[in-house]
């Protein structure tokens, strides 16, 4: 696909994510619309995964760290064949396995039961070791919030990964600026993201996150370097795609009403064309 | 069928221990909160707005939460440490351990939205666990109030307490119990009504389930005693025995694992010191599947007829 494909797709997704929420009533609808471009990149441009053999040893590794953007997992995951499209209407229903939070053990595809903050990463670096231990070339891909950040947990890996020169690790930060209740910069500001990693011995990379050209290929094994991790620290909107929501604190997990959803549908499928 | 609380409203405890948490903060200024980007869901707003400094919100970071919590206290401040449960208990619980437990410092864990609160989003936002986790500890309280005014009364307990102690919330609708002048005395239970042929004990969001269950018992000819158990540890014994003794069965009610809960204390008491045949009814030992938080206690046995037909079975195991 090319990137202007691949942001068609994106926006698709975001409306079938938006769909979701609106219907079950609940769902963190800003940080989905802010990670959806990414996660479609992974899934349709740079990771090697097969819905037909989920639980193949040599297949890339995505942990969504920021668990409860789950729905937008869902979405990318139905889209790719590993849950079939029309189980996304269960989205959160009694005994539906789409719970709020992804579980590995319901959901093929779903590599870890994220949903507390601040897990996904030493689970990623447990991984890239795995994988370097047995000879193997598959890849591992986090993805945490800008807040999630903010858990101790992060930099305990962070220093580990760059201990074991984990090359075949990508950490990508989606960087919206807000987290549940404020702003990050009124709450506890973790910049500048950037010289921190550096000092602990990360790649790092700063990319538009909302652009596929750019996300495409700071995702691409040409950009690894060689004996470190890599974070790519992906600069996103919250709400992205729907402009009342965007960069808006308020969006975290509230859900539209009749008037908003078809704004916000009619806009993103404005941009899926 | 008589629902004692057919027309009540039902309230949200999250309200009365901020509004508490508010007052007690004008007359005491060493009162503060700590909480985890968690201002909203603690219901923190209120507070922050009238002591803005005395709000501190530490970003998402349990561990330094709690461990900010103990060093405010020994700097002579009254910490109340707020998040959710699971996030609280579960991801800080060496600092509590070791920060508050075992150094015996004056700060006081809010656990907000506790027990399966959060319905659908799952098992790590559940918190079945806290009662066994935090009742293993020494030194700490453990309170799990049932309306909102014990909510409110337990919270200026815990203001005037010197010590630490554990406040387990919900933020799920339950009616009134208790009046408005009701007074909390740690580790005593509160008989909310007596009767002779079984007891039913329960806490937080259960206890008015375990008064529908009692009112439909009444109406089959079962005469059952009601204890509110809001504090687990440490854990009001003699009303116990006083039960075992005098209504001979026993069943006790939680929104939590029956693994090392308020039924594992009960009947810790029970065998020690009065055995009778007990029903143990909590989530047993498993995840929970997707539901809302009122659907889950009813798909684990515990709605008020399921409560009342697990009191019947135990009946007929009695001597
Ligand atoms: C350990 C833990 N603490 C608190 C929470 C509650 N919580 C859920 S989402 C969220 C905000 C996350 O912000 P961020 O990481 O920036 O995610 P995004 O903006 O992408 O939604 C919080 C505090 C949690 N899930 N886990
Ligand atoms: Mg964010």
């Amino acid at each position: 696909m090319t990137p202007t494909e691949l942001s068609k797709l994106a926006n698709r997704n975001r409306a079938r994510d938006l769909r979701g929420v609106f219907e079950a009533g609940a769902g963190h609808i800003g940080g989905e619309m802010s990670v959806m471009d990414i996660l479609t990149a992974l899934y349709f441009d740079t990771m090697s995964v097969d819905p037909k053999s989920p639980l193949d040893p040599k297949r890339d590794r995505l942990v969504l760290s920021k668990g409860h953007t789950a729905l937008a997992l869902y979405v990318v995951l139905a889209e790719k064949g590993f849950i079939p499209k029309e189980e996304i209407s269960t989205f959160l229903q009694p005994n539906s396995r789409l719970n709020g939070h992804p579980n590995r053990v319901k959901i093929p595809g779903v590599e870890t039961n994220t949903g507390p903050l601040g897990h996904g990463l030493p689970i990623g670096v447990g991984m890239a070791t795995g994988a370097k231990l047995n000879g193997d070339d598959w890849r591992t891909f986090v993805i945490t919030g800008d807040g999630e950040m903010q858990e101790g947990s992060n930099w305990e890996a962070i220093m580990a990964a760059a201990q074991f020169k984990l090359d075949n690790l990508t950490l990508i930060i989606d960087h919206n600026r807000l987290q549940q209740g404020a702003r990050l910069e009124d709450t506890n500001n973790i910049a500048p993201l950037v010289p921190k990693l550096e000092a602990f011995g990360w790649a790092v990379e700063e990319i538009d996150g909302h652009d596929m050209d750019q996300i495409c290929a700071a995702l691409s094994p040409d950009t690894i370097t060689a004996g470190k991790p890599k974070c790519i620290v992906a600069h996103t909107n919250k709400g992205q795609g729907i402009s009342f929501m965007s960069d808006n604190v308020a969006w975290h997990h509230k859900v539209p009403n009749q008037a908003q959803y078809e704004q916000a549908l009619k806009e993103l499928e404005e941009a899926s064309k | 069928m008589t629902n004692p609380f057919q027309d009540a409203k039902l309230h949200d405890c999250r309200d009365a221990f901020t509004n508490v948490l508010e007052t007690v903060g004008e007359t005491n200024e060493n009162i503060v909160a700590v909480c985890n980007d968690s201002v909203g869901s603690s219901k923190l707003g209120g507070f922050k707005d009238k002591f803005p400094t005395r709000l501190i919100n530490v970003g998402i970071a349990e561990q330094n939460m709690v461990g900010v919590g103990a060093g405010l206290a020994n700097a002579g401040k009254i910490p109340f440490v707020c998040a959710a449960s699971p996030f609280l208990t579960g991801r800080a619980l060496e600092q509590i351990k070791a920060d508050v437990s075992y150094s015996q410092t004056n700060v006081k864990l809010v656990g907000i939205s506790s027990g399966m609160a959060y319905g659908e989003l799952g098992p790590t936002h559940h918190s079945i666990e806290d009662f066994a986790w935090i009742r293993a500890l020494p030194n700490i309280p453990v309170i799990a109030p049932a309306d909102r005014h014990e909510t409110a009364a337990a919270i200026r307990w815990a203001a005037a307490h010197d010590g630490p102690c554990f406040l387990r919330l919900s933020r799920v609708g339950v009616p009134d119990l208790f009046s408005q002048t009701h007074e909390f005395v740690v580790g005593r239970a509160d008989m909310l009504q007596d009767g002779g042929d079984l007891t039913i004990i329960a806490n937080g969001v259960l206890t008015h389930r375990a008064m529908m269950a009692a009112a439909l018992l009444k109406e089959q000819g079962i005469s059952v005693r009601v204890l509110n158990m809001a504090t687990v540890r440490p854990i009001d014994a003699d009303a116990i025995v006083a039960a075992a003794r005098e209504t001979g069965a026993i069943v006790t009610c939680e929104e939590h694992t029956t693994f090392g809960g308020l039924g594992s204390a009960v009947a810790e008491v029970v065998v020690d010191r009065q055995p009778v045949p007990m029903c143990r009814l909590g989530v047993p030992g498993v995840f929970a599947h997707t539901a809302s938080a009122n659907a889950l206690l009813d798909d684990f046995g515990m709605s008020p007829t399921a409560i009342a037909n697990s009191a019947q079975a135990l009946l007929k195991r009695k001597a």
